[in-house]
């Protein structure tokens, strides 16, 4: 006999939305310049809000903002008082918690669940932390001092261009905002075209928290509207997550500026299980490296190593495994894998399987009836993959996994490290002195053995090669917005 | 057996070819190509190597082949190895001395105190190889039961253009920095000033640094530095000794193709007997974070 769910969808009521939106400057929502855009729910394709697409004068005015904001009140402010405003956010948060996740979750598409169990919680977490760096600078880094000396704070660098990806639209932000102004810089802030939402419900934050005006602003547009943030000439800082391509394309249009460059790119993690690993738990990391937020993750694990000889066994148990995530709609509370977040996003993942098919690799996706209306695409898994193959050098950015066989330690190493990026990987055994050979041996920013997918505002994230440059989180998020 | 020329009763000294170090070898430029060093007198000196894109090529390949066992030793050996360079510099202190007078044009005691300053910061960046991590490294304590840590490792291949004034010295505060935490590197000499870079290559050649972690070409830095920006295999590049700043910027746009981490150093050339600090080191260090789980 089998039990079936019964639906437990989380009431959508408690988010208040506009029907549209402006931009966030000088502490104020203020019409943008330009026309308007559509943000859509990629769950139901329901208009959700319409968000102002800003222009250049747009980002002039908030470059302004953000630099009058600095000079004036952020930047000479006792660092104690900056705590205090951080604090605040954090609490605020914390209190609106449901509202924000629900609103995530409507936005993005993601799982309630997960909007509201890890993105929302992380996001108060990095503000609680940030917060109580303010007043400590002066003791990020003694070393950095040439002569020898203590005891004064570094310098922030001004005014800091944030531009941030769609897939962890808050969490994204808190991991920008949070470092910048604990350090005394002051911010624009440009979220991804489809999930501004969330970012504009922010400006209401610092509002209620009384944060002076300018010091955290939001402007909401496409490509066009960041590239000219990036390039204003009085942005000191620019902090990117999101593709390779655009960071190369931004690396090159700071070149010769005074501005400083964070990074934080696309991925190819290898995902390493070994014989010994005990092999339930290690498929638990493996659904939870790839299928958490329908594999819009960077540091996803999208490159699933097995050591040959249980091969067949991780095979069977993850594909059983696999059969039981529940794909639907994203606010209820029994949903795994939530919307595609756009259908620009689903064409691409439809365009790199289907070349993973045509190149030979066999593909198989768990059996789920997908919702009429959004964009959906079911947890997929190819065999038969070689290192040439497309889905496996590719970021597919999507719940697509490509599993791949080794032998030796030294061949899933050569294998996982055969990759010009370099974000995270994680690695299943039993073997203590393997974990940390491997753990050793792995060119990647962040090792999770016998995990994957864990953050945490004290925990230093980001990544070698192609993956970007600069740590987010911990004592090392601050030097991005520090002069030193 | 006969020591002095007939002619006028002196020795004809022996001269030194001046060639390129890769991968711990002596070879000329393949391109076959020279150009006349002058010393500060503008005296002819000697006919250096001019290295050509096939030279950085090379000497990019050898970097890499250097970098896996030289990352791999432990941060003492490396430390000791470091220090061996002091140590052997020491002993040949009065040839660099000779270098750096006649190459840079400074009195006998400003060259000395050059020199001494460049083994002093040798054993300085030595001493770092085994503390570094400590001074940037952290455990961290995450909300939840996981055991935490940050570490830092080397970013693999520098590209190092060196400072065209300051040739030991300068030299050396900017090659020790890179190889003391386990990179491995190619460096672009000093165009008008190369000898001490060549002398310094023959004393690394007799140390104990493995072959191929570092590699120095002599030549234009505005000709080889740009193939080494665009080098798909360079992780990083120190952009010290270029001061023209179009060049500057070509170079960091090239550097764009593969996110090499790129160190600009300041606009003109710096006082190079300041204390240096941390930068160098951390400029060329890639922080990895190890996550796992704590239960029974």
């Amino acid at each position: 006999m089998a039990f079936d769910y019964a639906p437990a969808p989380e009431s959508r009521a408690v988010v208040d939305l506009a029907s549209s939106y402006g931009l966030f400057i000088g502490g104020e929502f203020v019409d943008g310049s330009g026309s308007s855009f559509k943000s859509i729910s990629p769950a139901t394709e329901e208009v959700l809000a319409e968000v102002a697409e800003a222009t250049e004068a747009d980002a002039d005015k908030a470059v302004a903002a953000a630099r009058r904001a600095y000079a004036r009140t952020w930047s000479t402010m006792p660092g104690s008082e900056r705590a205090k405003y951080l604090y605040r956010i954090a609490r605020i948060i914390q209190e609106r918690s449901r509202e924000l996740a629900v609103l995530e979750s409507l936005d993005n598409g993601k799982p309630i669940r997960e909007a509201r169990d890890v993105d929302v919680p992380l996001v108060a977490a990095y503000f609680f932390y940030y917060a109580g760096w303010a007043d400590k600078l002066e003791y990020a880094a003694p070393s950095w001092q040439p002569d020898g000396s203590r005891g004064s704070a570094p310098a922030p660098l001004g005014v800091a261009a944030q531009v941030i990806p769609w897939n962890f639209p808050l969490l994204m932000l808190a991991w920008k905002v949070a470092p910048a102004l604990a350090c005394g810089n002051t911010v624009v802030l440009k979220p991804a075209e489809t999930t501004a939402l969330t970012a504009l419900f922010f400006g209401e934050i610092c509002q209620q928290a009384d944060l002076p005006p300018g010091v955290v602003n939001i402007i909401t547009g496409a490509g066009e509207t960041g590239r000219a943030l990036v390039a204003h000439p009085d942005v000191d800082k620019v902090a990117f997550t999101g593709s390779t391509e655009v960071g190369k394309e931004i690396a090159r249009a700071v070149a010769g500026t005074k501005k400083s460059l964070t990074l934080e790119l696309g991925g190819k993690a290898a995902n390493i299980v070994f014989d010994d690993a005990p092999i339930d738990q290690a498929v638990e990391g493996v659904v939870n490296g790839i299928f958490f937020n329908q594999g819009h993750v960077c540091c996803a694990g999208s490159r699933l190593l097995v050591q040959e000889s249980v091969f067949d066994d991780v095979m069977t148990r993850l594909k059983r495994r696999m059969k039981t995530l529940r794909v639907g709609d994203p606010l209820d509370k029994n949903t795994d894998v939530g919307a595609i977040n756009s259908p620009q996003q689903l064409a691409k993942i439809q365009e790199l399987t289907a070349v993973g098919e045509a190149e030979g690799a066999q593909r198989w996706s768990a059996p789920c009836d997908l919702p009429d209306r959004g964009y959906w695409f079911a947890p997929t898994v190819f065999t038969e993959v070689s290192q040439a193959h497309r889905i496996a050098r590719e970021e597919i950015f999507g719940p697509v996994l490509s599993v791949l066989t080794f032998r030796t330690p030294a061949e899933a190493v050569e294998k996982a490290n055969n990759t010009p990026f370099g974000l995270s990987a994680g690695v299943w055994t039993d073997k203590g002195s393997l974990i940390l050979w491997m753990a050793n041996q792995l060119r990647a920013g962040v090792v999770w053995a016998n995990t994957f997918n864990q953050f945490d505002p004290t925990s230093p994230f980001g990544g070698y090669k192609e993956s970007g440059y600069g740590r987010e989180g911990g004592r090392h998020g601050l030097e991005a917005y520090l002069a030193h | 057996m006969p020591t002095k020329s007939s002619a006028s009763g002196q020795r004809l000294d022996v001269r030194k070819t001046y060639k390129l170090y890769i991968g711990g070898a002596f070879p000329r430029s393949e391109s076959g190509r020279s150009y006349a060093v002058h010393d500060a007198k503008g005296q002819f000196w000697a006919n250096a190597a001019q290295a050509s894109r096939k030279d950085a090529r090379d000497a990019v390949a050898a970097a890499r082949k250097a970098f896996g066992s030289w990352s791999g030793r432990t941060a003492y050996n490396r430390g000791q190895v470091v220090y061996r360079v002091a140590e052997l510099l020491e002993g040949r202190r009065d040839q660099f001395v000779e270098e750096v007078q006649r190459g840079e044009g400074v009195g006998k005691r400003q060259a000395q105190a050059g020199v001494s300053a460049s083994i002093d910061r040798l054993v300085w960046y030595a001493g770092w190889a085994d503390k570094l991590a400590q001074v940037v490294g952290s455990s961290n304590p995450v909300a939840g039961p996981y055991f935490d840590f940050s570490v830092p490792e080397p970013t693999g291949v520098v590209a190092v253009v060196a400072p065209q004034q300051s040739s030991l010295l300068g030299l050396v505060s900017v090659v020790a920095p890179v190889i003391v935490t386990g990179n491995t590197c190619v460096v672009v000499a000093s165009q008008t000033r190369p000898t001490p870079a060549v002398a310094l290559a023959e004393v690394l050649a007799t140390s104990d640094v493995p072959g191929g972690v570092v590699n120095l070409l002599t030549g234009s830095a505005a000709e080889v530095a740009p193939w080494l920006a665009s080098h798909m295999d360079v992780n990083a590049i120190d952009l010290t000794g270029v001061n023209d700043s179009g060049l500057r910027t070509e170079l960091q746009a090239a550097a764009a193709d593969n996110l090499k981490r790129v160190f600009l150093g300041p606009a003109a050339e710096p006082d190079w007997s300041a204390g240096p600090g941390t930068a160098r080191m951390r400029a060329f260090l890639e922080i990895k974070t190890v996550w796992h789980p704590i239960g029974i």
